[in-house]
Formats: C-alpha cells, sequence, structure tokens
C-alpha cells in the first residue's frame, strides 16, 4: 500500500477539512459531523497503515517538496512516532464520535465552527508527532495550542478568563521552544532532527548548547504541564466543554511528552541530560514532586472534574519520572504510560461528560445512586480508575512496573516509593467517588429533585466508545507484553 | 573589552532587554491588556534575536547577481532565520487575534479587565 502517500495524508486531509466544514456548514449543517468522523477515520487508517509499513520495513522518510533534508523539511516516522501517531489518531476518532449528544446539548449553534476547530487540534497535534524538523515542530504546535485555546473559551462561565492564562502560559513556552531552536540553529547551523543527532555529539561542550538545552527543557514542560509549570491546567480543562476537555486533557499533554522523549533522547544524546547536565536529576525531583502534589490536591477538590485535572498533573509527572530515569526499563514505562494515560485519561474525562449529558452535577458528593441510574457508565469508571491506581490486569499496572524496574535499575530508592505511595493515594481518590456513587445513601438531601431512581444510561453514541476505551484499558493491559517487545523496544535507542 | 562586548553586540543585549520588559509585563501587569502587549514585545525580542542572528557585517541580501561564478559566503547574509521569522509573525498575528476575541469574550462577562477585581467578581 506504499504508492499513497500516507505521511502526508495524515496532515493535508484534517487541514483542509477544517477549511472545507466551514464552507460544508453553511450548506448542509447536519453533514459537519459525518465529515468528521470520516477525516478522523482516515486519519486512523493512515495511522494504522504507517504504523504497519514502519515495522515492517523500516523508518519513512517523506521529503516535501522534494527537497533534501537538511534545507528542506521532512516527515520522518520511525516507531516511536508511528506508535504516538496512532493512539493520537484512534482517541480522537473515538472522542469524535462521542462528540455529537454533547455538542447539540452544550452548543448547538457553534457546532460548525467546534468541528473545524476539532479538526485543527488533531492537524497540529499529528504534525508535532510527525515532522521531523524543529522549527516546523514549533509551527504545529502553535496551530495545535491555537485551537486549544478557542476550543477551551467554548465553555462555561470561567472559561474565557482559564483559556486566556492558558495562552499567556502556553506562548511563553512557545517563545522559549523558538528560543531553543535559535540557539541551536546558531550552534549546529540544522533544524533537521536527524541532522542534528549526527551533528550534536561533538558541540556538547558549548554554552550556547547548554542554553538551547534548556529552552527546550523549560518550553516542553510548560507545554505538558510539568509540576511548577502545571498551574494553567486545572482551570483550563475545568471549565472547558466536556466534549473538549475530553480531547485534550489526553491528547496534549501526552503529545508534549512525547516532544520531550524526542528532544532529550532523539535529537540531543541520551548521555547529555542524565551524565553532562543534572537535567535528570531535577526533572525526577520535578516529577516527584509533581506526582505528590497532584494527588494531594486531586484529594482536596470537591469537583470532579478538576480533580480528574490534578490526577492528569500526576500522571504527566509518571512519564517525565520515566524519562528521567535515564535507563530502559524508565523509558518503557514512559513511553508505554503515554499510551495507557492517554486511554485511561479519555475514559474518565468522558465519563464525566456522560454524566453532565444526563444532568448530573460534577460534585463529587452529589453522586448517589450514580450505580443505580448509570450502571454500565459507572462501571466503565471504575475499571479505567482502577488502571489509575494501577490494579494488575488493567494496563496502568504494567507502565507503573516498568517505572518501578526503572527506578530500581537507576537505584532511586526515594522515587520508588513516590510511585507506590502515589497508588496508594489514587485508590483513596478513585474510592471516594466509587463510595459516593455506588454506596452513598440514594434520596439524600441533595438528590431530591430525582426522587425514583430509573435507569438512565448514556446514549448509545457515548456509551459504546467509552466501552470501547474501557476494554482497551483491560485488553491493552493484557497485551502489554506484545506491544513493548514488538513497538517499544525498537523505539529506545541502542545505549540505553 | 567589556564595552566592546556592550557596544559590539547591541542588538542581543537590545534583544534580552526587551525580551525581560516583556516577560515583566506578562508576570506582574494586573490588567489583561497590558499582559497581552507584554507578550507581544517578549514575542518581537524574538524576532529580533533571529533576525540578528542572521546577518552579517558588510554583507547584502541573498540573491546572486548575474553572471556571478564564485560565491563568496560571506558576503551574502544568511536567509533561513529571516524565512523562519516570517512564519513566525503569522503565529504570532493569529495568536494576537485570538487574544483579542478571548479578550472581548471576558469583558462582555465581567465588564472589567482587570485580574484581581475578575477573580473577585468568581469568588
Amino acid at each position: 500500500m506504499s504508492h499513497l502517500p500516507f505521511p502526508i495524508l495524515i496532515i493535508v486531509v484534517p487541514l483542509i477539512s477544517a477549511f472545507l466544514m466551514i464552507l460544508l456548514g453553511w450548506l448542509r449543517k447536519s453533514l459537519c459531523y459525518l465529515l468528521l468522523i470520516f477525516v478522523l477515520g482516515i486519519t486512523t487508517l493512515s495511522s494504522f497503515m504507517i504504523l504497519e509499513e514502519v515495522l515492517w520495513k523500516g523508518s519513512i522518510h517523506y521529503r516535501l517538496g522534494g527537497w533534501l533534508p537538511p534545507w528542506g523539511i521532512e516527515y520522518v516516522i520511525d516507531p516511536l512516532n508511528g506508535f504516538v501517531l496512532l493512539i493520537v489518531s484512534t482517541i480522537s476518532l473515538i472522542i469524535g464520535i462521542t462528540s455529537k449528544p454533547m455538542v447539540e446539548r452544550e452548543f448547538p449553534e457553534r457546532a460548525i465552527y467546534f468541528y473545524c476547530l476539532y479538526l485543527l487540534q488533531i492537524t497540529g497535534l499529528l504534525g508535532i508527532v510527525i515532522t521531523g524538523d524543529l522549527f516546523n515542530l514549533y509551527v504545529f504546535l502553535e496551530i495545535a495550542s491555537l485551537a486549544g485555546y478557542a476550543l477551551i473559551a467554548i465553555g462555561e462561565e470561567g472559561a474565557p478568563f482559564a483559556s486566556f492564562n492558558y495562552m499567556i502560559y502556553g506562548t511563553i513556552g512557545a517563545c522559549f521552544y523558538l528560543l531553543g531552536v535559535g540557539y541551536l540553529y546558531i550552534e549546529s547551523g540544522s533544524l533537521n532532527m536527524a541532522d542534528l543527532t549526527k551533528l550534536l555529539p561533538g558541540l556538547l561542550s558549548s554554552k550556547v548548547t547548554l542554553i538551547a538545552f534548556a529552552f527546550f527543557s523549560v518550553g516542553i514542560a510548560i507545554k505538558m504541564a510539568l509540576f511548577p509549570l502545571h498551574v494553567w491546567l486545572p482551570d483550563a480543562y475545568t471549565y472547558a466543554p466536556s466534549t473538549v476537555s475530553t480531547l485534550v486533557a489526553p491528547l496534549t499533554t501526552k503529545v508534549g511528552a512525547y516532544v520531550m522523549i524526542r528532544v532529550m533522547v532523539n535529537v540531543f544524546p541520551p548521555t547529555f541530560f542524565t551524565e553532562t547536565l543534572p537535567a535528570a536529576l531535577l526533572l525526577r525531583w520535578m516529577a516527584g514532586l509533581g506526582i505528590l502534589f497532584g494527588c494531594l490536591f486531586a484529594l482536596a477538590q470537591k469537583d470532579l472534574k478538576r480533580m480528574l485535572g490534578y490526577v492528569l498533573i500526576a500522571e504527566i509527572g509518571y512519564i517525565a519520572m520515566g524519562i528521567g530515569f535515564g535507563n530502559r526499563n524508565g523509558l518503557t514505562g514512559a513511553i508505554l504510560h503515554i499510551m495507557n494515560d492517554g486511554l485511561m485519561m479519555a475514559c474518565l474525562f468522558l465519563f464525566v461528560g456522560a454524566i453532565t449529558l444526563k444532568g448530573w452535577p460534577r460534585k463529587i458528593d452529589q453522586l448517589q445512586g450514580l450505580h443505580q441510574t448509570m450502571p454500565l457508565t459507572s462501571a466503565a469508571f471504575v475499571l479505567s480508575g482502577l488502571s489509575v491506581i494501577g490494579v494488575p490486569p488493567t494496563c496502568g499496572f504494567f507502565s507503573k512496573w516498568y517505572l518501578v524496574l526503572g527506578a530500581i535499575d537507576a537505584k532511586q530508592w526515594l522515587s520508588a516509593a513516590i510511585l507506590l505511595a502515589s497508588s496508594l493515594c489514587n485508590a483513596i481518590l478513585f474510592f471516594r467517588v466509587i463510595e459516593k456513587a455506588y454506596f452513598g445513601k440514594a434520596g439524600n438531601e441533595q438528590r431530591i429533585e430525582r426522587p425514583i431512581l430509573k435507569r438512565d444510561e448514556a446514549p448509545l453514541i457515548v456509551l459504546i466508545p467509552l466501552w470501547v476505551l474501557t476494554l482497551g484499558v483491560i485488553s491493552l493491559g493484557l497485551f502489554s507484553g506484545t506491544i513493548i517487545s514488538n513497538i517499544i523496544h525498537l523505539t529506545i535507542p541502542a545505549s540505553f | 573589552m567589556t564595552i566592546e562586548l556592550i557596544i559590539g553586540k547591541y542588538n542581543y543585549w537590545i534583544y534580552i532587554s526587551l525580551m525581560m520588559i516583556g516577560f515583566y509585563a506578562m508576570i506582574a501587569k494586573k490588567n489583561l491588556v497590558k499582559k497581552l502587549i507584554g507578550m507581544n514585545i517578549f514575542q518581537t525580542s524574538i524576532i529580533l534575536f533571529f533576525i540578528s542572528i542572521g546577518s552579517k557585517k558588510g554583507a547584502t541580501i541573498p540573491i546572486v547577481e548575474e553572471g556571478v561564478k564564485t560565491i563568496q559566503a560571506n558576503q551574502y547574509i544568511n536567509p533561513l532565520p529571516h524565512v523562519l521569522m516570517l512564519t513566525a509573525i503569522v503565529v504570532m498575528v493569529s495568536t494576537f487575534g485570538v487574544a483579542l476575541a478571548l479578550l472581548l469574550l471576558i469583558y462582555r462577562k465581567y465588564h472589567t479587565l482587570e485580574e484581581d477585581e475578575i477573580l473577585n467578581l468568581r469568588r
């Protein structure tokens, strides 16, 4: 199937369709949703084809306009970004399917623009993952972020203000990244990642390279909401419309994590941040504090969505910690956690979306009787919650297992202790919600408006994708050995 | 030595000071429009930085005249950083546009653009 240029289709199709969407919306509003699903279907199919080809035949190099690599922009797909590409496109397809009822309930008059922005967001995220050029990555980063600011601002009362704050932080992050590109260009004269991998080992003693690395790390850390730079995340994701937070929460931060792995491990030589600089040590500390902070603040929240926001900060901490160990098991855990956390977060935020759709409040102490009215939906929440805690058959267990192995290999006992303690903390977090939803007394004073608890599930268009994600959480856990040996081991550089 | 460091590389010093002014405004100012202006100064300083790294003393625009056989690289300005900045300007203008739209939304909701007043109103 190599006669079709999948690497370019995966970017061009959503980008062009985003603008066609507005034209189509003027003609027939009802077709917009179908176009969205069609386009996301194409990207998912192409990313599947790309990953298959990469695994069988090795990396794909797609040269835009036929220019040779160090001068022209090229798209490079190796196992690492082929894998992330598949995760991003599959999750965005599943969330895209569920968007219809939520859009109709929350902002029916702005549906066309929402679908347009949705496609732009996906274009940006896929572009960040697929490109092999540092400056091109900056452009896609800004496409994804701008679409994200606009999408978040659609939401409820505090949304525009939260989105503005996110924009200030996000712009600082992107500008720092751009400065990093500039300093690296001064030193090496190249913007191409593969070219830089060859050039940089000779330039590591220079101060300019150090500055470039510092700007890169801080910029990317803001974009992926790593602990002291996470401040924008809880507000932005709480006030965003439910379908938007379901889309951006699992994907944006994971793509940021991918960029961090790409820059720290692939573009710079991996020994640079573990041995030459104390960057890995710093990363581990930030990640460890982030995990503890995220868990503790999640415990203090009354709003379910905001609680999930803080859980997300802790999860980002896991990925950063895995990178910070700087060994094979740690990096395996980090890459595996990109997939697992994407699935779990999509599932949990989709659950919040599903109960909001049926008029349930997001306050945790008002969830009594939820399992009687929505048994299947709450069962999905329980299963993905167990995965966040790290209970064996679910996928969350396996990434944590590798992270703990990485901690032991690196002899970081404190980090291992933090990882285990956070599981305990997550258990308290989720059992607090489960206890309210399953064992809380129905007909309490807060729930008088719904005295008879009839069964009232979320619509099938939400329920089926929710269960697809939940089954994914379980089955990818069972098959994680296959995924690790067939994909993830190929992504880790040989020096690890 | 120090004088040479300051005067000889004045464009980099201007870039650093502009960047810090913008950074200060983004962090310390309470008015959202002032924050936005700070963001714009911050981004503009990066343009100055990139333009500086491309330019050379006594060099000209990178267009090869007819009949020139040997090309001396130090006679021409490096065009690549300038081209990158064309793209970055587009990104910055669109960020500015989205930010202004957000400010409009905020103003319609709270009838103020002072951060502390908005935080009081939301309490």
